[in-house]
């Protein structure tokens, strides 16, 4: 754009990079953004179901909170709490890529480091049940879990300290292997929900160890534990990277590593603990994907939140109530347009990753707004002016 | 399953791979480290499949052209997988983006687009099955040259048995490997990859090299997922079929540490291992136990773990990714 050339002396389009944007006027942008990504979508939806498209949207936002009860919509409080475990869950991995993002660590693993982590809690379910005290159980679960995570976090992170080894690709190699190891061990141990199958059924659905290990649900509700450990994670680790001396070096290596040498810090011992962190905080997601949520586990236990996490810790510039906010809105999306495709016969829920696509790519675009000026110099009368 | 016919399943294994690394290469020597490659490579099967579709129901029942057959999903595959690209292409560098967010997002976006298309084109075609089949236009990619002389036949199997997207797939590799090595324009996009102000300093349009490496590697990424549908499959689209090949092809561009010439042989072994899997399930889980394919499905991966590994360690230049790979390039910000 800026480097068309073109005879003229100056460019018909100037970016220029900006100086901080007050903060209302960076969240109106990405609130276009995201109005923008919706009326796209609608449009699209329309298109396919020649339905009304405010009837679209309607039905998208009632029927995700809503179901129908003799003849009429009533809010239903089940379908809130699954969003809001759904928001949780997809938070706790956008929360454990944080600090590694921070440090600049490119951790496309997260997916491979949450299934090793619903790895560990299910395979000490599976074999130690009933074998031990359930308070010993508990507590092997949590740690295989995070044992789990941690080590699919760290071995990249030792080879990228010691030899500088590309860790967007080692990480992301890794989710494979874990995927393929999971795969593995059903089969081979025969974990299987029948010979031959890759996955496990619900464990401990019934019997004399019915829910054991299971997370207790509180006030009647399932998945309030689940809510319960990602709020504490996110206060901690808020805390953590904000005020500790560890966070501290994070930002320090983050912002250059040249710089973090300069002042002392341990660079590879900066860079192996966080990723243990981070690694582990995936882990601890796997631990509540299987014991709060799944019960289960198969290669598809993570579904692709590792990578929707990325996307979702990137766009929020780490903040965590923005994170929430854009877990949510996936969640929306993901969750609306499976409505849609039971209403209307047109629509598949694939339509959902084409949807949520769509609204990544806004937000994604919308960034640039926010960081750059650009200032149009048109030709004729060089008049100059802003065009956002 | 003999050792011929095992080598021509390697291949055709493979030539997807091979389709989506060459791309991948030539995307990553401009700097741009595309993670849509998956989302691309199911959106150049589904545009193909698209394509055919309606050309072959245009037809009602006349016999098909075997020219417009072979030409409108080829072309239909490459528009698509070009679109692709070029959204990832306005926004890392026309909006300056991170591009492994973008690139996840278009995966995100791809693989959704080819089920969804997929869906609904099987609903269109009132079939019972959940997939599409267009054997018609299946069989026309599966053609093969004229059989060998009877003595040498196993040498005509493995060198002719394919499609010519095959062959497509390697001449793509090997003149690659060609431009990038020995011609100006491979090495100015050389030069935009491992370091983008030092060639934008001697005049290389920085801009238009990664845009056009980064377009031109969606189309050939593109293909492979064309190759899949419709030599591999024969003209079917089952949207689960593709499975991970995308990121293997991400894998092979490691292994083959950044050269084509050298993909061909890193995707046909890839290939090899995953149809060893297959095919020694039986045998070798009565010695071993259950599972054992998982293993040579993991295989691929460990050993280019191995390889970035290796290469990190000996840290000889000519075996690095490019320098500037991943990160975004803005002239004014020095």
């Amino acid at each position: 754009m800026n480097e068309t050339k073109k005879k003229v002396s100056e460019p018909l389009l100037q970016i220029s990079k900006r100086d901080a944007m007050p903060w209302w006027k960076s969240y109106l942008v990405r609130a276009a953004a995201i109005l923008l990504a919706l009326l796209i979508s609608g449009i699209i939806t329309a298109a396919l179901t020649k339905a009304n498209i405010f009837v679209l949207y309607k039905t998208m936002f009632v029927n995700t909170l809503a179901v129908v009860k003799k003849n009429k919509l009533v809010f239903s409080v089940t379908k809130l709490w699954t969003i809001l475990q759904e928001v949780a869950i997809l938070l706790c991995v956008a929360l454990a890529l944080t600090p590694a993002f921070r440090m600049h660590f490119w951790n496309i693993g997260a997916e491979g480091q949450v299934l090793m982590g619903a790895f560990g809690c299910a395979a000490v379910l599976i074999t130690l049940t009933g074998k031990v005290p359930v308070p010993v159980l508990v507590l092997l679960m949590i740690v295989a879990s995070i044992v789990g995570g941690a080590l699919w976090g760290v071995i990249p992170a030792i080879f990228k300290a010691f030899f500088g080894t590309n860790e967007t690709l080692f990480t992301l190699m890794m989710n494979y292997v874990a995927a393929q190891l999971i795969s593995f061990s059903i089969l081979h141990f025969g974990w299987g929900a029948s010979k031959g199958m890759n996955y496990t059924g619900v464990i401990n659905l019934l019997g004399a160890n019915k829910r054991v290990g299971w997370f207790p649900s509180i006030f009647g509700q399932q998945y309030l534990m689940n809510i319960l450990i990602v709020a504490v994670l996110t206060v901690l680790l808020y805390v953590y990277l904000k005020y500790s001396k560890h966070g501290y070096e994070i930002s320090v290596v983050g912002e250059s590593e040249n710089t973090a040498r300069y002042i002392g810090v341990n660079v590879k011992k900066v860079i192996i603990r966080t990723m243990i962190l981070s690694g582990a905080l995936c882990g601890i997601s796997g631990l509540v994907l299987v014991a709060g949520t799944d019960h289960s586990l198969s290669t598809g236990t993570a579904g692709g939140r590792g990578f929707t996490a990325i996307m979702v810790t990137w766009l929020a510039h780490f903040n965590p109530a923005y994170m929430a906010l854009t877990s949510f809105l996936i969640v929306f999306v993901e969750r609306g347009t499976k409505e849609l495709s039971t209403a209307y016969a047109q629509i598949s829920d694939n339509l959902a990753d084409v949807l949520v696509g769509i609204v990544l790519f806004c937000i994604i675009g919308c960034e640039f707004f926010i960081n750059y000026r650009v200032r149009v110099h048109l030709p004729k009368n060089r008049k100059e002016g802003k065009a956002e | 399953m003999n050792i011929v016919s095992m080598i021509v399943a390697a291949v055709q294994q493979g030539i997807p791979l091979l389709f989506g690394a060459t791309g991948e290469i030539v995307t990553e020597k401009s700097g741009n480290l595309n993670l849509g490659i998956p989302g691309i490579m199911y959106v150049g099967g589904i545009s193909g499949i698209v394509g055919s579709f309606l050309y072959e129901n245009s037809l009602h029942g006349a016999p098909i052209n075997p020219f417009l057959g072979v030409f409108i999903p080829l072309i239909c595959s490459l528009f698509g997988s070009s679109l692709m690209g070029l959204i990832y292409c306005f926004l890392t560098i026309t909006l300056r983006a991170n591009q492994n967010v973008t690139g996840l997002a278009l995966t995100t976006f791809g693989t959704g687009l080819g089920s969804y298309l997929g869906q609904s084109l099987t609903k269109l075609a009132h079939s019972e099955t959940p997939d599409i089949s267009l054997i018609a236009t299946g069989s026309l990619f599966r053609k093969s040259f004229p059989v060998f002389p009877e003595k040498i036949r196993w040498l005509g199997n493995i060198l002719f048995s394919y499609g010519f997207l095959t062959y497509l797939a390697i001449f793509i590799a090997l003149f690659a490997a060609y431009f990038l090595k020995r011609t100006r324009p491979g090495l100015h996009l050389r030069a935009v990859g491992e370091n983008p102000a030092t060639a934008d300093a001697v005049g290389i349009n920085v801009t238009a090299y990664k845009y056009g490496a980064t377009i031109i590697g969606a189309a050939i990424a593109g293909l492979g997922g064309l190759h899949f549908v419709m030599e591999y499959l024969g003209g079917l689209w089952s949207s689960a079929g593709f499975g991970d090949r995308g990121w293997l092809a991400i894998a092979i561009v490691i292994f083959a540490i950044w050269r084509p010439n050298l993909a061909i042989l890193g995707s046909i072994l890839f290939g090899g291992l995953y149809i060893l899997g297959v095919k020694l399930t039986g045998p070798i889980a009565s010695i071993f136990g259950a599972g054992t394919t998982d293993i040579f499905k993991m295989m691929p991966y460990v050993v280019t773990i191995i390889v970035l590994i290796i290469s990190s360690i000996r840290n000889r230049r000519e075996n690095q990714p490019p320098a500037s790979l991943g990160l975004p390039y803005f002239r004014e910000d020095r």
